[in-house]
C-alpha cells in the first residue's frame, strides 16, 4: 500500500491540503523525526564515552600480557570473552558476535514482515513478526546473561586501591565484577558507560519487543485487514531497524575499538 | 449486528524484492565477519579504529538505506534525516579530540 499521494495537479498549491508533504504519511514522518531525536540521545551517550575514553590512557603493551588495571582502559576482547555453559574457556567476542547475528537476523525478518504487509498477506506478516519477536527475546536473554557475568566477574579478583569513605583511607582490596562505583576491568567510568549505553539500548530492544508483540496481536486479530492497510508494521519496523542500527554502533565502539 | 469480514486481496510475493532483502542481509553479515577478522589480526591503533568506523558506516548505510527504505524516499526527507547527522559526526570528532587533551589524574 503506497500512502504517498500523487504529484500535485497543476494550478493547485501544496498548501491546499490533500497531499502528503515529503511523500510520506503523517505517522511515518513522525516516526522518522522521533528516531532522529533518539539518535541524538544515543549520540550524546556515545560521544561522552568517546571523550572519557580518549582522556584515559590506552593500553599499548602486548595483548597476551594484558592485565586489568585502573591505570589504562581495558581492551574489549579481554573483558568480553565468556560464553554461557563454557566456564573457564576463553572465547573473546564470540558471545557478542552471536548477539549481533541475532539482532541483524531479526531486522531481516522484520523487513520481510513489512514486505508481506504491503501485499496484505496476513499469514506471512504473522509468521515474520513471530520470528522477529523470537529474535528480540533471544537478544534480551543474551544481554541479561552478559550483564550478570559482567556484574559477578571472573574467578580471580583484580587487586585495586579503593577509597574507603568510612575510614578515609585507600584500601588494597580484591575486586570482583562491576558496579557503578568500582569494577575489576578498568577505570570506574568503563563499567558506568557499559551499564548506561548497553542498558539504554537494551531498554529500546525491550520496548521494541512490546511494540512488535502489539503489531503481531493486531495482525492476528485482523485489525489491519479491517483497516485496509498494514502501515503500522512499517512504522514499528522503522523503530526496530533503528534499534539494530544503534547496536551496530555500540558493537563497534564498545566491543571492537 | 453482524460484522462482515473485509474482502482482502492478497498479492503474490515479490520474488525480486525478497531476494534483494536477503542479499542486503548477507552483506551485513559478511561485513561483521570481516570486522571480526580485523579484530584478531590487526594490532590496536589508528588504522584499526579507522577501518572499524568505516565498516560501521557501511553497515549503517545498508540498514538505513535499504531496510528503513530511506534511499527510496523523497529527496527532502532523505536530506532532512542525513544533514543533522553530519553535525553529530562533527561533535564526535571534536569531543574525542578534546578528550585526548585532558590530562588524566
Amino acid at each position: 500500500m503506497d500512502h504517498s499521494t500523487a504529484a500535485v495537479s497543476p494550478g493547485k498549491s501544496v498548501w491546499d491540503g490533500g497531499t502528503s508533504p515529503m511523500g510520506a504519511s503523517y505517522g511515518k514522518l513522525m516516526m522518522w523525526f522521533f528516531l532522529m531525536s533518539d539518535a541524538f540521545t544515543f549520540s550524546g551517550l556515545l560521544i561522552t564515552y568517546g571523550l572519557v575514553r580518549s582522556s584515559n590512557p590506552a593500553y599499548d603493551g602486548a595483548v597476551e600480557a594484558f592485565q586489568f588495571a585502573t591505570t589504562h582502559w581495558p581492551i574489549p576482547e579481554k573483558v568480553f570473552d565468556a560464553v554461557p555453559f563454557l566456564h573457564g574457556v576463553e572465547l573473546p567476542l564470540v558471545f557478542v558476535g552471536f548477539m549481533t547475528f541475532v539482532l541483524i537476523m531479526s531486522s531481516v525478518t522484520m523487513v520481510l514482515a513489512v514486505e508481506a504487509g504491503h501485499r496484505m498477506d496476513r499469514v506471512a506478516v504473522e509468521k515474520w513478526m513471530l520470528w522477529t519477536l523470537v529474535g528480540g527475546l533471544t537478544f534480551l536473554s543474551c544481554q541479561a546473561w552478559e550483564w550478570t557475568h559482567f556484574i559477578i566477574g571472573t574467578d580471580t579478583p583484580t587487586m585495586m586501591n579503593v577509597f574507603n569513605s568510612k575510614t578515609g583511607v585507600w584500601d588494597q582490596v580484591g575486586v570482583f565484577g562491576a558496579n557503578l562505583h568500582v569494577n575489576q576491568y578498568g577505570p570506574p567510568a568503563f563499567a558506568d558507560f557499559f551499564f548506561f549505553i548497553t542498558g539504554f539500548h537494551g531498554f529500546h530492544v525491550f520496548s521494541g519487543v512490546l511494540l512488535n508483540f502489539l503489531v503481531f496481536y493486531n495482525a492476528v486479530t485482523g485489525v489491519y485487514d479491517r483497516r485496509g492497510h498494514y502501515e503500522m508494521v512499517e512504522k514499528v519496523g522503522l523503530y526496530w531497524h533503528f534499534v539494530d542500527l544503534v547496536w551496530v554502533f555500540v558493537f563497534t565502539f564498545f566491543y571492537l575499538v | 449486528m453482524s460484522h462482515k469480514e473485509p474482502q482482502v486481496v492478497v498479492l503474490p510475493p515479490d520474488k525480486e524484492k525478497i531476494k534483494k532483502l536477503w542479499r542486503v542481509a548477507l552483506i551485513l553479515l559478511a561485513v561483521t565477519v570481516v570486522e571480526f577478522i580485523i579484530a584478531f589480526t590487526l594490532p590496536h591503533g589508528a588504522m584499526k579504529t579507522f577501518l572499524f568506523v568505516f565498516l560501521t558506516i557501511v553497515k549503517a548505510g545498508y540498514i538505513v538505506g535499504e531496510f528503513m527504505h530511506l534511499r527510496y524516499e523523497v529527496k527532502v526527507l532523505f536530506w532532512a534525516v542525513l544533514i543533522p547527522m553530519i553535525f553529530v559526526v562533527w561533535m564526535l570528532v571534536a569531543f574525542v579530540y578534546e578528550g585526548m587533551m585532558i590530562i588524566p589524574q
